[in-house]
């Protein structure tokens, strides 16, 4: 195949590809437009937590009808919080950052020409372009886009009565939704088959790297929970649109008592959170396999545990399907399950710890290699952490009673799950660059988006935590009705000022990213001297990958620094550098890790 | 003034872009021994920043936090959240520290080798182990608090109160002298004579008494009945450490013991000292002075108007409760007017 040279059109290469890599860089490149929108929003909603009286110009600009004199109405405030979550969570952390890097890895890493079905590859690319159009366009609906939070519980998101974002809005989010469902499904299952069936000689399951390892198990639970999402998408449609009564019951608005019978919000929940909460993991569980890759290469060292990390990803994702319930302790379910998720819930912790520990353990005695991307990876160790410890204190149910739906909660979930992911996928950017565009991303600008970016990130949700535990509820308009929250809006003032140095300091990181495309200096074909075979690939992209035969693997990923002796720190290196690739033969005698 | 703002942007895109290109201009790409040695430095600066965030957070934000628990069965939420709190607390401290020091002490240098070492079941088994034993504890107390709180004992003496929640007001119904609620549906709204839509049918609807503010007695255990008329609410009473969602199409509940009035909540030194902060904000934006109240929020997004739907709650004493009790007029009362 890699012999053959078709004919290649603009469109066949840049639009209609069936490449692994052209199609990464499209995923990379939407998701980014996406995360500019959102990250935009949350400074709009933040500009009216801290000063909820003031008029801004900004506003007025963005706004337009749903602003009066500079201050924006409830309704929108309520949307963009909404968009914000959706855009973030499906597709700046779902689409941009699995799809971006499953593409561009699964086939490098495990030495195959391509995915195992570039066609569906292409389409699912396609299916997530047309679903972020459809949410771009719920923008621009009169009555506002959906505002019934990102979870669109029901009856709020099934009634335009209830808010005037439930209706076309809504509608056109539920379509978007469910497009994307569908380009998800496709993606991953490609990752699944592809995987397991296009290994190169050699490439054991006990010898991916753990990039891999990450990619295919977050495929596995896409594949589980996505399709649960769209079938409570689908019954929700037929709710609001062909009078059943999956949700709804007993509801009096608006002056009159609607017909609905028998149905229940508590169903909706169950099915949200069947998806909503291993959702978690699918974003946060490629961060962290991308950053034990480049843990492991920057320091110098082989990962610590690798048998370990496998199975705590396991892990993780099986007990990811199983703790839904503690979305909804208090939702009216029975308390008895309360009980239940709460013990599998808390269990997650075990896995997790294991996983920050050998992170630690691989950075005692390395050679650290401080390159941008490391930094980002050493940021999400830090951030997964200081975030999955109030973990412990969230998913027990009798204390979850009094700090459910608080600022403690979004505290709590953008350090584990926001900010921790985003910086697995900006070090995964710096990082595999080289291997996307040929060039390399300048380091000082990469040192001043790292620095600026994790003290905003921290300036932002370390105090969070603590207004939450005065009470203050989420997704309040304003804290003005309430005097008993007069105390926290000078906190409110500071978290909103490292929000918006935080927000424009990406600016750094798209100009750096847009410029090195074009004028970057070229990369050497294994600058940062790695043992994955992603990097025997030439430079210059080609159809196939490899110019030749597809490499033969002979070892794991993390030979670095591998000495003749092994007791001794002191003695030469086995292979006379502090890396050995995976394609390299076993020495006569060497033993394989 | 808009004008003005999109040639603020205009100016600020273009200085940026100039920097942007001088800064472009050095054209570095890979860590020197240098850049490992500064950014190893910069983590020990961060890791100061950290900890001088971390300690004014639990310090200098201690006023704001919610005071004591104003319920009994709050009192072990409280204690299982200190402990929880002062254990990830110092797991957190050294975690932190870890990973800042070891990313500053191990930085890279030409000269320098890592060491190789893959694995260790022995400490593999311990982080495993510790965590786990710890979890057990945690989860453990946890679920009895869960269980204390949640099971309600149906042969106990409780006072039932209905919360009924709809966009943006709380009501509330007392259950009068049979403590037995009459039965409500929407279906029986009206809504200038029958805003909760109590079926007047009912017999044990008659005494029953429709009020817009709660009043408790003090050291009475307090059965809540929750339900809604249009899309989901919470009623979170965050001072008694409870809270439930209004869910419509059926009736939730939750059940404390108020421990202290209206009254000695407002001498309770943290109240004190949270309140004179409040003031202190208020006055000098020339607003009404606060006097503390307990209050029950909706904690789940109903609407535009959900961040100001709320209602008073008043405990007191068992007379004075009684006396207001008394004076309110039940349902029988008021629907013959």
């Amino acid at each position: 195949m890699s012999e053959h040279h078709h004919k290649e059109t603009f469109v066949t290469k840049y639009i209609f590809s069936t490449d692994h890599k052209m199609i990464s860089k499209q995923f990379l490149i939407t998701g980014m437009i996406m995360g500019v929108i959102g990250i935009f929003m949350s400074m709009l909603f933040r500009l009216q937590l801290a000063w909820p009286e003031k008029s801004f110009t900004i506003i007025e600009a963005f706004l337009g009808p749903h602003q009066t004199d500079g201050i924006m109405s409830p309704d929108i405030y309520l949307a963009l919080v909404t968009i914000h979550g959706t855009i973030m969570v499906f597709f700046v952390l779902t689409a941009g950052l699995s799809g971006t890097f499953s593409n561009l890895l699964i086939p490098l890493q495990i030495g195959a020409r391509d995915m195992a079905s570039g066609f569906l590859n292409m389409i699912s690319y396609w299916l997530f372009f047309i679903s972020s159009i459809v949410m771009v366009i719920s923008l621009f609906v009169e009555a506002g886009p959906a505002s019934a939070g990102w979870t669109i519980y029901p009856p709020l998101s099934a009634l335009p009565q209830a808010i005037p974002g439930s209706g076309l809005g809504m509608t056109l989010w539920l379509v978007s939704m469910a497009i994307f469902i569908a380009s998800s499904l496709i993606g991953s299952l490609n990752y699944i088959v592809t995987v397991l069936n296009l290994r190169t000689k050699g490439m054991k399951m006990t010898r991916l790297p753990l990039t891999m390892w990450a990619f295919f198990i977050t495929a596995i639970i896409g594949v589980v929970s996505f399709p649960v999402l769209l079938s409570a998408a689908l019954l929700l449609i037929f709710d609001r649109s062909f009078g059943t009564s999956f949700y709804l019951s007993d509801i009096f608005i608006s002056g009159e008592v609607l017909h609905y019978q028998g149905g229940s919000p508590v169903l909706f929940e169950h099915l949200f959170w069947f998806l909503g909460h291993p959702e978690v993991y699918i974003v946060l569980l490629p961060a962290l396999g991308i950053t034990s890759e480049i843990i492991s290469t920057h320091s110098r060292k082989p990962i610590f545990g690798y048998r370990a990390m496998v199975g705590s990803i396991m892990a993780i994702a099986f007990l990811s399907t199983i703790v839904w319930g503690h979305h909804m302790f208090i939702s009216g379910m029975n308390p008895f399950l309360g009980s239940v998720f709460t013990f599998t819930t808390v269990l997650i912790a075990i896995p997790s710890a294991v996983k920050a520990f050998n992170y630690i353990t691989t950075l005692w005695k390395g050679n650290l290699q401080l390159n941008p991307a490391m930094l980002f990876s050493i940021g999400l160790v830090s951030t997964f952490v200081t975030g999955g410890l109030t973990g412990l204190v969230l998913g027990d149910s009798a204390l979850d009673i009094n700090i459910h739906d608080t600022y403690f909660v979004v505290a709590h979930f953008h350090l584990v799950m926001g900010v921790s992911a985003i910086f697995g996928m900006y070090a995964g950017i710096y990082h595999w660059f080289p291997k996307m565009y040929g060039r390399m991303m300048n380091k000082v600008m990469g040192y001043w988006h790292f620095w600026i970016t994790i003290i905003c990130a921290y300036g932002v949700f370390f105090p969070m935590h603590f207004i939450g535990l005065a009470g203050l509820p989420r997704r309040y308009y304003s804290n003005t009705a309430f005097p008993m929250f007069d105390d926290v809006a000078d906190t409110n003032v500071v978290i909103t000022i490292f929000a918006l140095v935080g927000g424009i300091a990406q600016i750094i990181f798209l100009a750096n990213f847009f410029i090195s495309i074009y004028r970057g200096q070229k990369a050497s074909q294994n600058p940062w001297n790695s043992n994955t075979i992603e990097w025997t690939t030439p430079v210059e992209h080609i159809h196939g990958n490899w110019p030749g035969k597809i490499p033969e693997v002979h070892r794991w990923a993390y030979d670095y620094s591998k000495r003749v002796d092994a007791e001794d720190d002191e003695s030469d290196y086995l292979h006379g550098q502090d890396w050995v690739s995976q394609t390299t033969p076993l020495l006569p005698g060497e033993e394989e890790s | 003034m808009l004008a003005l703002f999109y040639i603020f942007i205009g100016v600020a895109i273009g200085v940026s872009f100039w920097q942007i290109t001088r800064i472009m201009n050095l054209r570095g790409v890979i860590a020197t021994d240098k850049d490992n040695d500064r950014q190893g430095k910069y983590f020990i600066l961060f890791g100061v920043f950290i900890y001088a965030l971390m300690i004014y957070c639990l310090i200098g934000m201690n006023v704001l936090m919610l005071p004591e628990s104003a319920s009994f069965e709050g009192e072990n939420d409280d204690l299982l959240f200190d402990i929880s709190f002062w254990m990830i607390g110092i797991v957190q401290f050294i975690m932190q520290f870890l990973i800042f020091f070891f990313t500053y002490k191990y930085r890279g240098k030409k000269e320098k080798k890592a060491k190789f070492y893959a694995d260790s079941h022995k400490l593999e088994l311990i982080w495993t182990v510790i965590p786990g034993i710890v979890i057990i504890v945690l989860i453990g107390f946890g679920i009895f608090q869960w269980t204390e709180v949640m099971n309600i004992d149906e042969n106990e003496e409780t006072i039932v109160i209905e919360v009924y929640a709809k966009q943006f007001a709380w009501q509330a119904r007392y259950a009068g002298a049979d403590n037995t609620l009459g039965l409500g549906n929407v279906n029986f709204i009206d809504e200038s004579t029958n805003p909760m839509g109590v079926d007047m049918s009912d017999t044990a609807s008659q005494d029953d008494k429709q009020v817009t503010e709660l009043h408790l007695p003090k050291g009475k255990k307090v059965l809540f009945k929750f339900r809604s008329q249009d899309v989901l609410h919470s009623a979170y009473m965050p001072h008694f450490r409870a809270q439930m969602n209004c869910v419509p199409g059926m009736v939730t509940q939750f059940g404390f013991t108020p421990k202290y009035t209206t009254e000695e909540m407002r001498q309770q030194s943290e109240v004190i000292a949270k309140t004179q902060g409040i003031n202190k904000i208020r006055s000098e934006k020339g607003e009404d002075l606060y006097e503390f109240d307990y209050v029950l929020l909706c904690n789940k997004i109903c609407g535009a108007s959900h961040y100001s739907m709320q209602m008073k709650i008043v405990v007191e004493e068992e007379e004075d409760y009684k006396k207001w009790l008394a004076e309110q007029p039940t349902l029988a009362e008021t629907s013959k007017q």
